[in-house]
């Protein structure tokens, strides 16, 4: 059985443009009933049926975790995109039927923190939106320091600041405001754990800059879902299933494995959780490997793949599948 | 009611006894003749009705005896049942778990009425009928996790997921297989599976924590563990060791087949949604050999998976001492002829 595979069949109810990039989206269960609690900082991945392509897009749920009567996402538009962002700004209607995956979280609060500081980028406020849901109903203790690109894409800024007054702190790049990190670290109760999610580029300054003051590599928690990148097209064999799968320009090896009838399994579909790692069992080229979840080792020994952001050049890719 | 719940014993005089029906139902370990390791999981469906496998949490006709035998066992050591702080959270996560289940797959005997947060649980079997509220603990009798596990048979390990490990941080352990909550408390999955011969140089670790890691909600997973007990003690723990080793003695051709007694857990695996831990439920079974050879199969079959057993694993399971009184009274219900594949009686 694959991982990712229990369903949920949802409806939406409401389409809300949130700024120019951001449009949140609703969801409940078709037919009615409650939806699976949830925990801060969990995803759920929509699928969507793009034409031919079957899209499978992770988001962070940002609707209050006990809240079971609906989901809220909220998605950015992509325009380099692969499409998925694209589809959901331009398809995804009031009352239309869509599949979402149970709640799965690889980005949890660690609650023995004594304080839970968190730092946002642009969208990766979404999922610290469930987390100060789920820390204000338990009564922990919260801080949230969030940089926006400006005022008018600082996406439900205004929100949080009047619900969490004295809790959140933002940051507007065009008014050359920053996170001060060295100092915020510096001066936090001893327990604090520190979580962040936005652009690469900040989650690799905040574990640079902890590790540098030295911070434990347990208290310092991020989530970073990588879109898989297009690149040249490629032919896979499959040895188990016995099928030659081509793998489009803008398809992931994941994606192409799915289509070709292959049952692959997964989670986040992001390079993160480790749950789709697939044995290599003979190669003629070079892997692009773009996951977070082998080692450099690993990457250098042509022995693994993640199928779902990794890809291949060259002549032959022979999988375990 | 329809299950008749038996007044019997688990201690002193022993008067714990398993129906036909719950012989018929064992859950025997054995699906072939040998036995070795394997992280042999599968997903928790409901699987073939009747069987210990049809329920979420299995109800049995020794549920209101095992409740009362543990009570008794926390009355004398209150360490068997213990949360830190942080694991409030995946306790009242259990108490959603075990209540909604048992209240939709066993109707007649329990009942769950929600108005928001303000909850009424009513447990037949047991006599209760508490009102509370969600996530208050001053509503409730004792912490949600001690509430819920004093009236749902088996231990249960609620396991913290943080760093890529499962930290041992809560637990209620009063039926357990000689292994102690008080000293594992806190531990991580490689510590507190130290002692286990073999595994480690299989890797079977490394594999098992990998699988429990990626376990999601709406996904539990399951998997059958066994050893052996002299009499039928739900507590052989440790902290009794003295009391209950001592019972591996004294056992003659004329008298194993009464107090010897396989001992079976159905271990269960869940992701709890708001605290993301994973609650670990692992529910033991007992039956007499005299029970067990009434099923032809599973006589033949446990006759020569004990006699082929790797040494270091019946040490381990601490009967390598009785291990040949075992086989040769074992022998007597094997023919020789061959057994079916699989766990289930052939009938």
């Amino acid at each position: 059985m694959s991982a990712g595979t229990a369903k949920l069949n949802v409806t939406v109810a409401e389409v809300k443009p949130i700024n120019d990039l951001v449009t949140r989206f609703k969801f409940v269960r078709t037919g009615g009933g409650d939806l699976p609690t949830f925990s801060g900082g969990a995803h759920t991945v929509v699928e969507m049926q793009d034409g031919d392509i079957t899209r499978l897009n992770a988001y962070s749920l940002m609707s209050d975790p006990a809240d079971r009567g609906a989901y809220m996402i909220s998605v950015r538009r992509d325009d380099e995109g692969r499409g998925g962002s694209k589809f959901m700004h331009s398809q995804v209607k009031e009352g239309m039927e869509m599949v979402i995956s149970n709640p799965v979280n690889l980005f949890s609060l660690d609650l023995r923190a004594k304080k839970h500081l968190m730092l946002a980028g642009g969208i990766g406020i979404t999922p610290f939106i469930a987390q100060m849901h789920q820390l204000s109903m338990m009564g922990g203790q919260f801080e949230l320091h969030y940089s926006v690109r400006n005022a008018s894409l600082g996406t439900y800024a205004e929100d949080l600041e009047a619900k969490y007054p004295g809790k959140v702190n933002i940051y507007h790049d065009d008014q050359g405001e920053a996170i001060d990190l060295s100092t915020l670290l510096a001066t936090q109760p001893l327990g604090t754990h520190v979580y962040v999610c936005g652009p690469k580029g900040m989650i690799e300054w905040v574990h640079g800059t902890s590790e540098d003051m030295g911070w434990p590599r347990e208290a310092v928690h991020s989530e970073e879902f990588l879109a898989p990148a297009s690149g040249k097209p490629f032919e896979v064999k499959c040895a188990v299933s016995n099928k030659v799968v081509q793998v489009g320009e803008h398809q992931s090896l994941l994606e192409a494995l799915e289509a070709a009838g292959i049952d692959a399994p997964y989670l986040c579909r992001g390079g993160a959780c480790g749950q789709c790692e697939t044995n290599v069992i003979g190669y003629d080229g070079k892997f692009l490997h773009y996951d977070h979840w082998l080692t450099d080792e690993q990457k250098a020994g042509g022995k693994h793949i993640m199928p779902c952001v990794s890809r291949f050049e060259g002549k032959t890719l022979v999988l375990d599948r | 009611m329809t299950i008749q719940f038996n007044d019997e014993t688990f201690h002193g005089d022993f008067t714990f006894k398993n129906s036909d029906w719950a012989i018929k139902r064992f859950p025997f370990p054995f699906h072939e003749d040998s036995y070795m390791y394997s992280v042999n999981m599968e997903p928790h469906t409901s699987y073939r009705p009747g069987s210990v496998f049809e329920r979420t949490f299995d109800v049995d006709e020794h549920y209101v005896a095992e409740m009362k035998d543990r009570a008794r066992v926390l009355a004398n050591d209150p360490l068997r049942c213990q949360s830190l702080p942080h694991m409030t959270l995946a306790g009242w996560d259990l108490v959603e778990l075990i209540m909604e289940a048992k209240a939709r797959e066993y109707p007649d005997l329990f009942e769950l009425h929600k108005d928001g947060n303000r909850w009424r649980w009513i447990n037949k079997p047991l006599g209760i009928d508490d009102t509370f509220t969600f996530l208050d603990e001053s509503t409730l009798p004792y912490g949600p996790m001690e509430y819920i596990t004093r009236q749902t048979q088996g231990d249960f390990a609620v396991l913290d997921q943080r760093d890529d490990n499962l930290w041992m941080d809560a637990g209620m352990v009063t039926t357990q297989a000689d292994w102690s909550l008080d000293f594992d408390i806190g531990m991580n999955f490689f510590e507190w599976h130290a002692p286990v011969p073999k595994a480690h140089e299989m890797g079977i670790f490394v594999r098992a924590l990998k699988f429990l890691l990626n376990i999601q909600q709406g996904q539990p997973a399951r998997r059958l563990n066994w050893t052996m007990t002299v009499n039928p003690l739900l507590d052989t723990s440790p902290e009794n060791y003295h009391k209950w080793g001592v019972m591996k003695q004294g056992l003659t051709m004329e008298n194993i087949g009464e107090k010897q007694h396989l001992r079976v857990e159905l271990q269960t695996f869940f992701r709890l949604p708001r605290s993301n831990a994973l609650v670990f439920p692992i529910r033991c079974y007992l039956i007499s050999f005299n029970d067990l050879v009434t099923v032809p199969k599973w006589g033949r079959r446990l006759h020569r998976v004990i006699r082929d057993l790797p040494e270091e694993l019946a040490t381990y399971k601490g009967f390598i001492d009785n291990r040949p009184l075992m086989v040769e009274w074992l022998s007597q219900y094997d023919d020789g002829s061959p057994t079916s594949d699989g766990i289930w009686p052939d009938d």
